[in-house]
């Protein structure tokens, strides 16, 4: 019997190091459909993407796996969970006992279904492998069109104007990250790549891909926009089939309570792939988050070693664009009034997101101070007045209760 | 290899062999070292990987880096000798390096 981990991303990787750091000496298996140990998988699109490999990729050496008796799975696709025998069955039929399960299994990209949207030359940016394809291919002077103007797709522009390629940023919606942010910081987003030279374009839907083998247009309506490589960043599904089919409880991910226990007997779920209750937010949601990933998987770890450790964080994030690092916390959908601390000109600045008074929200661009303030002052009522000088620490302007 | 020795709050001492090349928080996460968390991977994105530097060994670290700088400014509990371990570099020049770890990571 074992410990059984599906999924080998960050999630899995951080609950085999905590079950250790709890004291477990069972035997962990990590079932990975990658060839790759856990790895970094911000840096993908960011500084290894550019080449500038000051970080290391992997989270942890590889012999960290076999001296603390972790079995790592790779290149192996988990096919079925069976819970009431306890058995997870991978490819090829071998049948895997566990004693406990955790679902790391993350998510996969959107994948577009239009006109030769099969054609060579057309990328999605998820793994390590994806990455390494696109370094191969992207070259100074080449045109890439990007489609989807989400983090990924602008981090990607960033790297790939500075290495010296025409790019077109192509969004569907009437701004660059829609879905994600206020029009305030849409605007400044998009200010910055035009002023870097990328060409961005809203509104602008795509119908399809010309091409004989690779592609050589994307066609949006009656324009045709010259490509020689695309790079599709247009979301990521969560991967809960294995789940579902399992009868675990699913809904708009695998339902997890603040434990990180599925529906299940002794299975848990962390990371991308869950949907869990935020007590600090109120509310239920599924996080698309690294630091959310590796809290889950401390919590998961705790549990399954019989102590009761409950998962509440602020949800944070960060985007490097250009050497600007924008870090946010919490949700700006969730405020009703906003500030703006600092010098958006100087590409020094952060914008607070208040509700009913108390913070709820903080998108710092170079304001890393602002950014560590706001993830201890989460929820705190604060003062208006003096809040949009920069030079006052917003530890100072938080209102007594 | 390089050896570098981490000490708890309260006092234990872990020593571990660090690869070159990598970081003081790699060597950490490595060798399972508690309340180094380092979240972000190493971009100096969360400051979940603060140490005190043991002050005779701070001249050779040297001091932090301005990013490293920013994100650190405002912790109260910031010493003199305060660094984000993502950002020390191993080398053969940090054989016996030791670093503190703060019970506010804990």
């Amino acid at each position: 019997m074992a410990i059984v981990i599906i999924g080998a991303g960050q999630a899995a990787g951080q609950a085999a190091a905590s079950l250790r750091q709890e004291g477990s000496d069972e035997e962990i298996i990590i079932i990975g459909d990658e060839s790759h140990i856990p790895y970094s998988r911000p840096l993908l699109s960011k500084e290894y993407l550019a080449g500038h490999e000051s970080a290391r990729l992997y989270l942890r050496a590889e012999k960290f796996y076999t001296e603390k008796n972790v079995t790592m799975r790779t290149s192996t696709r988990a096919e079925k969970i069976d819970t009431a025998a306890k058995t997870v069955t991978v490819e090829g039929g071998e049948v895997i006992e566990y004693s406990k399960l955790l679902i790391a299994t993350g998510s996969r990209a959107r994948i577009l279904n239009i006109k030769g949207s099969d054609l060579g030359g057309i990328y999605y940016l998820r793994t390590l492998d994806d990455v390494n394809r696109i370094k191969t291919a992207m070259a100074s002077g080449k045109n890439l069109v990007i489609v989807g103007g989400g983090y990924i797709g602008l981090e990607v522009a960033a790297v790939a104007k500075e290495s010296g390629m025409n790019v077109t940023v192509l969004e569907a919606a009437d701004r660059i990250l829609q879905r994600v942010t206020t029009p305030e910081m849409s605007a400044y987003y998009d200010e910055l790549h035009t002023s870097k030279g990328v060409n961005v374009l809203t509104d602008t839907g795509v119908s399809g891909f010309d091409g004989e083998d690779s592609v050589t247009h994307v066609c949006c309506g009656d324009e045709r926009i010259e490509a020689d490589m695309v790079i599709v960043g247009i979301g990521i599904i969560a991967n809960t089939e294995l789940a579902s089919e399992a009868g675990i409880e699913c809904d708009n991910g695998i339902v997890v309570d603040e434990r990180c226990r599925t529906s299940a007997e002794d299975v848990y779920a962390a990371g991308d792939c869950a949907n869990h209750p935020n007590p600090i937010l109120g509310r239920r949601l599924r996080l698309e988050s690294v630091p959310n990933a590796a809290d889950q998987a401390r919590v998961v770890a705790a549990n399954m070693m019989g102590k009761d450790k409950t998962y509440a964080a602020v949800p944070w994030f960060w985007s490097d664009q250009y050497g600007l690092k924008l870090q946010m916390v919490g949700f700006s959908a969730d405020g009703d009034t906003q500030v703006v601390r600092g010098d958006k000109s100087a590409n020094k600045f952060s914008v607070l997101y208040l509700k009913d008074g108390a913070l709820v929200a903080v998108d710092a661009v170079n304001c890393p101070g602002d950014f560590m303030a706001a993830k201890q002052l989460y929820g705190k009522k604060l003062n208006l007045d003096g809040l949009s000088d920069a030079d006052t620490p917003l530890k100072d302007l938080v209102l007594s209760e | 290899m390089t050896k570098i020795t981490f000490v708890k709050h309260d006092d234990e001492e872990i020593v571990v062999d660090a690869e070159n090349g990598t970081s003081v928080m790699n060597a950490a996460v490595d060798n399972l070292v508690p309340g180094i968390d380092a979240d972000c991977g190493g971009e100096c994105a969360c400051a979940t990987c603060h140490v005190y530097i043991d002050e005779a060994w701070f001249p050779k670290v040297g001091n932090t880096n301005d990013a490293e700088e920013a994100i650190m400014s405002l912790n109260p509990d910031r010493q003199e000798t305060s660094r984000l371990c993502c950002q020390i570099p191993v080398t053969d020049e940090m054989e016996g390096l030791k670093v503190r770890l703060p019970e506010f990571q804990f």
